[in-house]
């Protein structure tokens, strides 16, 4: 077929993890003590140095794009939609493997590439637009239509630092939308500038695509963008092609990622971890707003219940309490939840199951992925007398039709409910 | 018309050289903003380059002629002669330091576009080259000051231009890849820089080592250039040791394939290392 313009081959691209190393990069210092600290050790710690691990960003990926294609590539933090980016865009070589691309190709996996802030609008649009690989003469075809699309007429002599965010978003944007290649590659931008600039590019990006015959290739996690926006779908998890498709098969076999999880750990109580002191026999999230038979996805604005049930091991009566650390995704503390924190009246408790029930309230905890980190039992508001780490993991996906316009990413650690008065 | 491109492992070096020429205007586009951004955060701006050659000059013409009343070439004024070795010698430092800095400055490029790496740090090159046409300029004020005319000579400066431009790039290239790997290099650029301006013949003429350790001393690069620019510039009082002038070109040489082997080896995984 002629009209293929993005062809991979089986292309992978691997990453070597160094354990040794808390820098990424080497310094020559420590290149020479690791020299003369092997000659005087005869060698001997060969196998500590060396203890290396690869990390499959992408693995044998093979897909067709056809010309005109918008194509969106959704998949879960770390799932190698950027790596493949970077690789389409020839930023990093890939391992093994093959492309062919037919046409030039512009990638925009950041807005504002290069941007100088001592430099003026103006000259910033020329810097921005010779990096991503437009001549003078298309830049200077093209000035007015930037400056007037960014809205930035008046402040075209100031340096951009002196721009309010927005106006350097959208200048930024600008540059880019402007761009005429046959490929053009664009990662989570959008999720910049405000809800009415978003629509614009939103906009740009589909004239492109449209009405130009060009072949765009988008990374999102926001799956209202994607919806409205693409016509192909690509997932991607742990560095595989999942699938290929039709945006919205994609998007929903997406949604199904997070049903996955670990929302329940349950052990027989010979099996189950703890000491002398206690075990932990089960631990579970739940939904209690919605009927557990539709709620297979929680979403932001769901009640949810965390049960922790222990065997306490200790004879007589025992002052016990549940501590917890609530992750999310980027490693977060965002709350510690402590059954010892509110109440003043110590529970006691006989030997036996004992069972904690936990509510969080709905509208509370924004959407992404979590992690229970520590789960603690508490004997005497002091003693640990039983740590559990990484008990449980849950995804809540954002409630779409909460989301305004909004094509961004999800801003704020927390989305709580507030009280308005107007 | 599409063009075809395809991407394999370890395969980047066909196009390499066609997207060179196809960004060439981002050489000129990245000097120009080096160039606008300096002179636009300091407050004396161009002056700065004229002034650091300048003061240097002074201070070498008191030290070495006056206190240590080492000999001049010929009839040439003493400062005439540290100032004209003074031009190639802060060029090479310049873009040398410059250079070596220039991908860890633009890690923000490197990591979300692709274009030749190349570019980076020939930008800063060429961004010294400029300081060194403005720092040039200025020995029209000397040759009036004291009263001296260059001869004929001076037109072929440019072919030792060239040959300071290619030893730059060159050494420049190479510090560049080892900065990136090793990034301690750059407390050993300023030291090799430092040092540099004391083995070279900077601040005194090189007639005045030894003629056995001459060809030794002809080892350092620097040493032909400095004497072909003292040629040029002096009405050819300083005789041009044809010898010296050949090392000199084949150390540049060496250095310039040196340099780019280096980086185009350690380009491929920049993204990844930085």
């Amino acid at each position: 077929m002629n009209d293929i313009v993005i062809k991979a081959e089986d292309i992978s691209k691997k990453y070597i993890l160094a354990h040794q190393q808390a820098e990424r990069y080497t310094a020559i210092r420590d290149v020479i003590a690791e020299k003369v600290k092997r000659v005087l050790k005869g060698r001997a710690n060969k196998d500590v140095i060396q203890s290396k691990e690869e990390f499959w960003a992408l693995k044998n990926i093979n897909f067709e794009i056809k010309q005109g294609d918008r194509v969106g590539i959704i998949g879960r933090n770390g799932a190698g939609k950027s790596t493949l980016l970077k690789v389409l865009s020839r930023i990093t070589e890939p391992a093994g493997g093959r492309i062919t691309l037919k046409g030039r190709v512009a990638s925009l996996l950041e807005v504002g590439t290069g941007f100088h802030p001592e430099l003026t609008g103006r000259e910033n649009i020329f810097l921005n637009g010779a990096i991503l690989g437009m001549s003078r003469i298309e830049i200077r075809k093209k000035f007015d239509e930037i400056v007037a699309f960014a809205e930035i007429e008046k402040f075209l002599d100031t340096p951009v630092k002196r721009y309010s965010s927005g106006m350097y978003v959208r200048l930024a944007f600008s540059v880019a939308a402007h761009l005429e290649p046959e490929i053009l590659i664009v990662d989570e931008v959008l999720a910049v500038g405000d809800a009415q600039f978003q629509k614009k590019c939103l906009g740009k990006m589909e004239d492109v695509s449209r009405n130009g015959g060009r072949t765009v290739l988008f990374v999102s996690h926001n799956m209202t963008a994607m919806q409205s926006l693409c016509n192909i779908g690509m997932l991607f998890e742990k560095g595989e092609l999942k699938y290929k498709g039709n945006m919205s098969e994609t998007i929903t076999r997406y949604l199904k990622q997070f049903t996955s999880g670990k929302r329940k750990v349950q052990w027989e109580p010979e099996q189950a971890p703890g000491n002398l002191n206690a075990k932990l026999l089960k631990a579970e999230v739940r939904v209690i707003n919605r009927p557990q038979a539709i709620a297979d996805i929680f979403e932001t604005g769901d009640a949810l219940e965390f049960q922790f049930v222990f065997f306490n091991e200790k004879e007589g009566l025992t002052a016990l309490d549940v501590t917890f650390h609530l992750l999310d995704e980027m490693g977060h503390l965002i709350f510690v939840g402590s059954s010892g924190i509110h109440n003043t009246v110590v529970r006691n408790f006989e030997r036996g199951e004992v069972k904690f029930i936990c509510r969080i309230p709905a509208d509370l905890i924004h959407e992404g992925s979590y992690n229970i980190s520590r789960l603690l039992l508490v004997q005497d508001r002091g003693t640990v007398n039983l740590e559990i780490k990484d008990v449980i993991q849950f995804d809540v996906i954002s409630k779409q039709e909460e989301n305004w316009g909004w094509m961004g990413g999800k801003e704020g650690i927390i989305k709580p409910r507030l009280e308005w008065f107007y | 018309m599409t063009e075809v491109l395809i991407i394999e492992a370890g395969k980047s070096e066909k196009h390499y050289w066609r997207d060179l020429w196809r960004y060439r205007e981002l050489f000129y586009i990245l000097s120009w903003r080096d160039i606008k951004v300096r002179y636009k955060q300091t407050v004396i701006g161009a002056l700065w380059s004229i002034l650091r050659p300048l003061l240097t000059m002074i201070v070498f013409t008191l030290v070495f002629s006056k206190l240590a009343k080492l000999p001049s070439e010929g009839a040439a004024p003493y400062a005439i002669m540290v100032y004209a070795a003074m031009l190639p010698w802060q060029f090479f430092s310049n873009a040398l330091s410059e250079a070596s800095n220039s991908l860890i400055g633009n890690v923000n490029l490197i990591s979300k576009v692709y274009f030749p790496r190349l570019i980076i740090p020939t930008a800063s090159v060429i961004t010294s080259l400029v300081d060194f046409l403005i720092a040039f300029l200025l020995i029209g004020l000397l040759y009036l000051y004291y009263g001296y005319a260059p001869g004929w000579q001076i037109f072929i400066l440019p072919i030792f231009l060239l040959l300071a431009f290619v030893l730059a790039m060159g050494a420049g290239l190479w510090i560049t890849a080892l900065n990136v790997k090793y990034r301690d290099f750059r407390y050993i650029v300023p030291f090799i820089v430092q040092f540099g301006l004391y083995i070279s013949p900077v601040g005194f003429s090189s007639s005045i080592v030894p003629p056995q350790y001459k060809l030794l001393y002809s080892l350092n690069p620097m040493v032909g250039i400095i004497d072909g620019f003292r040629w040029c510039l002096l009405n050819g009082e300083t005789p041009l040791d044809i010898k010296t002038v050949l090392l000199s070109v084949l150390v540049s040489l060496f250095f310039l394939w040196l340099g780019i082997s280096r980086f185009r080896k350690m380009e491929k995984s920049f993204a990844d290392i930085i």
